[in-house]
């Protein structure tokens, strides 16, 4: 078993400048490990602070203490207070994030919203979009709608235009924030799929998701978030 | 600690304790930062923060009153701008530099055609085959998306959008390591700074180019750096990753320029 993830005593406080300094304790002691090959689902109630955990290991979100280890380039790297570079490189090449909401870039045609991590990652830009079309249509956006950008398309097609952008990659470790959150049955099955096969790829995931059905076919465990809770 | 091997190893500009003061007042104190090849860092705050002149003494064009600014020359040494000779310097400026101005009337030559904008920095590194020249041209207004028909026209003649472009190519000619921008997409209707973001997003990709970008407008930052820096009152009050700073601003200042951006 390969330790891909390793997260120890991790620690967020936001400090409230604008509403008279206070400050909102989010989580502390977080500690937990994903292999290589395995889905970890964070569980707890909304506010509970999984998304938050999420942001703190792609580096959204910066860590007041702790430990954030991530397999990168061979070798364990703690990401918690990492150096600008040192966590572009890493999302480069080790970590991906799949975010509820797709932050659309304005004229940017779906089919190169889909293929730029492939490009950062020095594919070639032909083998790029045939892999981005072929995942598009998978995730069934119609092949009219590849070359619009995706600030015009519905909730749902933007929401999978994202999916395809996460689930691109050959990166080790992905990061899924409510993947299925409003898909229909077909597509949430489309996924599924997706995390299974990236599974057998030794992809490390943490995902979270709100649908009991969905956790049922995703997750090889499951890690209590409420247990994280920070003292007030 | 793994670290990027290669080129991108060593920085290409390092600010060193940055200082500019006018008498009694200062407009920018003591300013530190590594700029890396390929990296784009945008230096936001609001009017009268400091970071113009920031952005002038890291170009060399304003004597800093403390600290220094280094440059890797394309020979691999990182040298001091204040020590690089006049030669040393016209090569920085016309050729590994490239600088956008926010009103394009100061980076353009508004009464000549906008062929010979673009190819002037072109000749000015010893360019002289006319053809050469003119096909280099018309193939950068393609990239930024001006007509080909428009090359003999004037940049006057121009709306404010295809200006801005017309400058970005002009820079861009020469292949330069590092672009400066000043406020770039200032004083344009907003769907013209969409276009341009876009472009400019697209063009530092593909080029690989490092860029420091001055900006009030943290939707700029957000689409365009890896990088923030935060400046109040001449000082860097917070720095770091792009994401990080918006997301999860710390210091007071920040938080207020975060909140204050009305949601898309």
């Amino acid at each position: 078993m390969t330790v891909m993830l390793n997260v120890e005593n991790a620690r967020k406080t936001f400090t409230m400048h604008l509403q008279g300094g206070i400050t909102l304790p989010v989580v502390q002691g977080v500690s937990f490990q994903v292999a290589a090959g395995e889905c970890v689902v964070l569980s707890g109630p909304s506010g509970a602070g999984k998304s938050s955990i999420l942001k703190m290991i792609f580096g959204n979100y910066r860590c007041d203490g702790g430990r954030i280890s991530v397999r990168h380039q061979g070798e364990m790297t703690d990401l918690a207070g990492a150096e600008p570079r040192l966590v572009l490189n890493a999302r480069r090449q080790t970590i991906g994030y799949v975010s509820q909401f797709l932050r659309a870039v304005p004229r940017v045609a779906a089919l190169d919203v889909v293929a730029e991590p492939l490009l950062a990652a020095g594919v070639a830009r032909e083998e790029a979009r045939l892999r981005a079309g072929a995942l598009l249509a998978r995730l069934n956006i119609p092949e009219r709608l590849w070359s619009l950008p995706p600030s015009t398309f519905s909730g749902g097609e933007q929401q999978r235009v994202n999916i395809a952008r996460g689930f691109i990659s050959d990166l080790p470790i992905l990061l899924l924030d409510e993947p299925t959150a409003s898909l229909d049955a077909a597509n949430r099955a489309v996924v599924v799929d997706l995390i299974a096969a990236k599974k057998k790829a030794g992809v490390a995931m943490i995902a979270i998701v709100h649908d009991d059905d969905i956790r049922e076919q995703i997750a090889d465990r499951t890690v209590d978030v409420t247990t994280f809770a920070a003292a007030a | 600690m793994v670290e990027v091997t290669g080129p991108s190893d060593q920085p290409l500009l390092v600010a060193d304790g940055l200082t500019k003061s006018y008498g009694r007042l200062a407009a920018c104190r003591d300013v530190s930062f590594a700029l890396y090849p390929g990296e784009v860092l945008a230096i936001v705050g609001e009017s009268g923060s400091g970071k113009s002149t920031l952005l002038q003494m890291l170009s060399a064009q304003l004597a800093p009153s403390g600290g220094r600014v280094s440059y890797r020359m394309r020979d691999g040494v990182l040298r001091d701008l204040a020590q690089l000779g006049e030669a040393e310097r016209r090569f920085l400026f016309r050729t590994d530099w490239g600088y956008v101005h926010q009103d394009p009337a100061q980076g353009l030559r508004m009464a000549v055609s906008a062929g010979a904008n673009v190819g002037e920095r072109l000749m000015a590194v010893g360019w002289n085959n006319y053809g050469r020249i003119r096909q280099t041209a018309s193939s950068w207004l393609e990239r930024v998306e001006i007509d080909i028909a428009r090359i003999d026209d004037a940049p006057r003649t121009y709306s404010g959008g295809m200006r801005q472009r017309l400058q970005i190519a002009r820079n861009l000619v020469t292949e330069p390591r590092l672009v400066f921008m000043d406020e770039p997409t200032g004083g344009l209707d907003v769907s013209v700074q969409a276009r341009l973001l876009d472009l400019m997003r697209s063009l530092v990709n593909e080029l690989g180019l490092a860029a420091i970008v001055v900006t009030h407008d943290l939707a700029v930052a957000r689409l365009l750096s890896h990088r923030v820096m935060v400046m109040k009152e001449g000082r860097v009050i917070e720095t770091g990753l792009t994401d990080q700073v918006l997301d999860d601003p710390r210091e007071p200042y920040t938080q207020l320029l975060v909140s204050s951006i009305l949601p898309p």
